[in-house]
C-alpha cells in the first residue's frame, strides 16, 4: 500500500548520537554505500512500525548547510531534491545553542522538521534544564526526548513520525535578516523567478540567501540560467564578507532570543568530561598518555590480528595445495591453486587487521578521544604540511598500508585526506621487514639492526618530503584550518562500534577485494605462461619482463633476477624474498639463499642497500593500490601513486648506488 | 583606545574570557568559524593550549572548540 511508506532523513551535528539513533531505529536492516559521484558514505535502512514501512536515510553529520564540505552539500541536496517526508534533526541537549544553528538552516529549506532531543541525561547531570513544551512552541516544531544509547523514546519518535506524516502544513518559521539584506533577497528572488526553466525544488529565498553568503556551489547550480548575469551583478555590488557575518549574526541572534526561554544552563560547574580533559590533554601527561594509547591500538591491531592472519594464510595455502594436487590438467590446478585461491587469500589476509582497526577507531571516535588525538598531534603534523588527524593513518601504516589508508577517512578536508593517502605507502609496513631482514642480515652482519632502522627513517623522511612536494604541486593549497569541536567524553556503544567494524570490513572485501584479486591473477598469468614453463622462471613472461626492465634498473645495481623479484613484490612486498629463493634455486631455506646471494658477484652490500630502499619506496602493493582506488574514488590517484612511487624509488636507489660507487664501495 | 581594538584571540591566557568583535579570517574558514558560533558579541574563554602549545581549546557557547593560533590571530576581541 502506497500510503504506508514514509521516507525520513536523519540529520544533525557530528557527535550528537545520530549514528546510535540510526542503529537503534533500523537495527541490522541497513545498507552502506557511497553517495553518487563522491566518497561521502551513504547509510540507509528501514523499519516496519504499525503498518508503515519507514525508510531512514542517515545524512552526514554537519554543523551547517553551507558549501564548506562535501558532507554539507550532500546533506542539503538530498533534503531539497529527494524531499523526504520528514527531516529529523538529532540535537544534543547539552549543547543546544550551537545545535539550533543547523535548525535555522533546515527551516529555510522548507522541509518538515522533527527535533529529537538526545543526551538529555548528560544535560541534566550537568544541571541544565530544558523546557520541552516551551521549545515546541517557540520553534513551532515537535520535539521528542530520547536517550538513543538506551533505546529510550524510540517508540515515541516513530509514533510522532507517523502523526507528522499526516500533517500537511509545513511551518514557515523564517529568520529576518534586517531591512538591507531582506531587500537584496527580494531583489534576487524576483530576478530568479523570471527564469521559467529553473529547478523549482529549490526555494527561491534559500537560493537568494545562499548567493548573498557567497555559496560557490549554489552559484554553480544557477550558472546555466538565462538570468545568471543579472543575479551576479546584484551579488557583486555588495560587500559579501559583511553580509556573510551579518547573516550568521542574525541566525545566532534569533536563537539567543528564544534560547533563554527554553533552557536554563547550569553555570560554571565542572563536568566529568572537563575533569577527564584536565588529565588527557594535560601539558605534561597529554603526550605520554597519547603515545601509550597509540601503542596499545597499534599492538592490538597488528599483534592481536597475527594469529588470525596466519590462520587465513595457512588455510589458503593448504586449500591451494589440496586443489592443485587433485585437479587436472596441471595448468588448471595452478590457475585455481596459485592464482585464484592465492588471490582470495591475499584479499582475506587483511580482514582481521581491518576489522580490529575500525573497531578501535570507532571506540576512539565514540569516546571523544579521536578529536583529542588530533588536537595533541596537530602542531607536529601541521609542520610537515598535514593535519592532526593524519597521525593515526600514518602510524597504522607501519603495520599495514591497507587499513592505514582506510583510516584516513576521518579527515574531512579532501586535500588533507588525499595527501595522507598518497604518502602512507612510504611508511614501511610489516611486509617489507622480511626483505630488510634477508638483505641486511646477509650483507651487514652486526650493523643489520641499524640498517633496518635506517630504512624506517628513510620511509618517514620520504613521506614528509612528499607531503611538502604534493602540497606545492598536484594538491595545491595550504592545509585546511583546524576548526574542530572537542566533544564531551562518552562511553561508546558496543553496537555502534561493531556495526562500524562490519561495514568497513565488508566494504573492503567488496570494493578493494576485486582489484586485488585481478592483480594477483594477472601476475599468475605472467608467471605461468607461455605454455609449459616453470612457474616464475626465467622463461616465463615475468622472466622476459624482468629482462626487459633490467636495463632500466641497471643504474641502481640490479640484474634481471632482482627485476623479476620486484615484479612479484607487487602482489605483496614480502614475496620478493620468496621469489629470490626460487630464482636462486634456494627454495624455502633462507640460509641457502643467504649463501647464494653472497656467492653472486652481482650482489654486494651496496646493491642490497639500494634494493632495500627501492623495495621500500617503489609502487605500493596491489592491495594498497586497490584501496587507494577505492578511497579516492578514481583510478587517477591510484595510477599516480604507482608512478610517483616508482620515480621516487628509482631516484633514491640511484643516489644510494651511484653515490656508493663514487665513494668506492 | 586603539590598543584595545587590536587585541586578538591568541593573546588570551588560560581561564581568561573575552567577547568577540570581528572575525577577519578569510576564505572558507571564515564561514566555518561563524557557523561554529564565532559571531560578534559571543563570549569566549581559553581553556588550555594543546600540550605542544598549539592549537588552543576554547569554550564558546557551552562547548569546546579547537582552532590554531594562526586563525586566532585574525579574530579580534575585547577582553572581559
Amino acid at each position: 500500500m502506497e500510503a504506508g511508506k514514509i521516507k525520513i532523513a536523519l540529520t544533525g551535528n557530528p557527535n550528537v548520537g545520530k549514528t546510535t539513533l540510526f542503529n537503534a531505529l533500523t537495527g541490522s536492516r541497513q545498507h552502506v554505500g557511497n553517495w553518487p559521484g563522491v566518497t561521502v558514505e551513504k547509510k540507509s535502512g528501514s523499519v516496519s512500525y504499525k503498518e508503515y514501512d519507514i525508510e531512514v536515510i542517515d545524512l552526514p553529520g554537519t554543523y551547517s548547510l553551507t558549501a564548506y564540505s562535501m558532507d554539507e552539500i550532500v546533506a542539503r541536496d538530498f533534503i531539497i531534491e529527494e524531499k523526504p517526508d520528514i527531516v529529523i534533526q538529532v540535537v544534543d541537549a547539552s549543547n543546544l545553542e550551537r545545535n539550533l544553528y543547523l535548525t535555522t538552516q533546515l527551516m529555510e529549506l522548507g522541509s518538515k522538521i522533527l527535533i529529537v532531543l538526545n543526551m538529555c541525561d548528560i544535560a541534566e547531570e550537568r544541571g541544565d534544564r530544558i523546557y520541552i513544551d516551551k521549545m515546541q512552541e517557540l520553534l513551532a516544531t515537535p520535539v521528542i526526548r530520547t536517550v538513543a544509547s538506551q533505546k529510550e523514546g524510540i517508540c515515541d519518535l516513530l509514533d510522532k513520525v507517523i502523526e507528522q506524516k499526516e500533517v500537511q502544513q509545513h511551518h514557515g518559521h523564517e529568520i529576518g535578516y534586517g531591512t538591507e539584506i531582506e531587500d537584496r533577497i527580494l531583489e534576487i528572488e524576483k530576478v530568479l523567478a523570471e527564469d521559467e526553466t529553473r529547478d523549482t525544488r529549490y526555494p527561491l529565498r534559500w537560493i537568494s540567501i545562499r548567493l548573498l553568503e557567497g555559496d560557490s556551489n549554489v552559484r554553480e547550480k544557477i550558472s546555466k540560467s538565462p538570468v545568471y548575469d543579472r543575479v551576479i551583478q546584484i551579488i557583486d555590488s555588495i560587500d559579501q564578507e559583511e553580509y556573510e557575518a551579518e547573516i550568521a549574526d542574525k541566525r545566532y541572534l534569533a536563537i539567543n532570543t528564544v534560547f533563554p526561554q527554553m533552557c536554563t544552563r547550569a553555570n560554571g560547574k565542572l563536568t566529568k568530561s572537563d575533569m577527564i580533559d584536565r588529565v588527557l590533554t594535560n601539558k605534561y601527561l597529554g603526550i605520554p598518555i597519547f603515545l601509550a594509547l597509540m601503542w596499545g591500538a597499534f599492538e592490538l591491531t597488528f599483534a592481536f590480528a597475527t594469529p588470525f592472519m596466519d590462520m587465513i594464510d595457512l588455510s589458503a595455502t593448504w586449500f591451494a595445495e589440496y586443489v592443485s594436487s587433485s585437479l587436472q590438467p596441471a595448468w588448471l590446478a595452478s590457475l585455481v591453486g596459485d592464482g585464484i585461491i592465492g588471490g582470495v587469500g591475499a584479499v582475506l589476509v587483511f580482514v582481521p587487521n581491518i576489522f580490529i582497526l575500525f573497531f578501535l577507531l570507532s571506540l576512539l571516535e565514540g569516546s571523544g578521544y579521536l578529536a583529542r588525538a588530533a588536537f595533541i598531534m596537530d602542531k607536529l603534523m601541521y609542520k610537515i604540511g598535514m593535519h592532526g588527524k593524519s597521525f593515526i593513518p600514518m602510524l597504522m601504516g607501519f603495520g599495514c598500508n591497507v587499513p592505514a589508508i582506510m583510516a584516513a577517512r576521518s579527515i574531512e578536508d579532501e586535500k588533507d585526506r588525499l595527501i595522507t593517502i598518497l604518502v602512507v605507502p612510504f611508511v614501511s609496513c610489516g611486509a617489507r621487514l622480511p626483505i630488510y631482514v634477508l638483505f641486511a642480515g646477509t650483507f651487514f652482519g652486526r650493523q643489520a639492526g641499524t640498517v633496518i632502522f635506517g630504512m624506517y627513517v628513510l620511509g618517514i623522511i620520504i613521506a614528509i618530503i612528499s607531503a611538502k612536494l604534493l602540497r606545492a604541486t598536484v594538491v595545491k593549497g595550504k592545509p585546511a584550518p583546524f576548526i574542530m569541536e572537542l566533544p564531551p567524553y562518552r562511553v561508546p556503544t558496543l553496537k555502534t562500534s561493531l556495526i562500524h567494524m562490519w561495514d568497513n570490513g565488508f566494504m573492503y572485501i567488496k570494493k578493494a577485494g576485486t582489484i586485488i584479486l585481478v592483480g594477483v591473477v594477472v601476475i599468475w598469468v605472467l608467471a605461468s605462461f607461455p605454455w609449459g614453463v616453470q612457474y616464475g622462471s626465467e622463461d616465463s613472461y615475468v622472466g622476459s619482463l624482468g629482462h626487459a626492465v633490467a636495463p632500466l634498473l641497471k643504474p641502481l645495481g640490479f640484474d634481471w633476477k632482482i627485476s623479476v623479484a620486484l615484479i612479484f613484490g607487487l602482489v605483496a612486498k614480502e614475496i620478493v624474498v620468496a621469489s629470490m629463493g626460487v630464482l636462486y634455486g634456494a627454495g624455502e631455506s633462507s640460509d641457502v639463499l643467504s649463501d647464494r646471494l653472497i656467492a653472486d658477484s652481482g650482489m654486494t652490500a651496496l646493491t642490497s642497500l639500494s634494493l632495500m630502499a627501492f623495495s621500500l619506496l617503489y609502487m605500493p602493493c596491489v592491495a594498497t593500490v586497490g584501496v587507494i582506488r577505492k578511497e579516492t574514488g578514481s583510478w587517477k590517484w591510484a595510477v599516480f601513486a604507482i608512478f610517483y612511487g616508482i620515480i621516487v624509488a628509482w631516484i633514491t636507489a640511484f643516489v644510494i648506488y651511484q653515490g656508493g660507487v663514487l665513494l668506492g664501495y | 583606545m586603539n590598543e584595545d581594538q587590536e587585541t586578538t584571540l591568541d593573546t588570551l591566557k588560560p581561564g581568561e574570557k573575552a567577547s568577540i568583535r570581528k572575525v577577519r579570517v578569510k576564505g572558507t574558514a571564515r564561514r566555518k568559524l561563524m557557523d561554529m558560533g564565532m559571531v560578534a558579541g559571543t563570549e569566549i574563554e581559553l581553556v588550555r593550549n594543546a600540550p605542544l602549545g598549539d592549537p588552543m581549546d576554547y569554550n564558546i557557547k557551552g562547548y569546546h572548540l579547537s582552532i590554531r593560533k594562526e586563525e586566532a590571530k585574525q579574530i579580534f576581541i575585547t577582553k572581559l
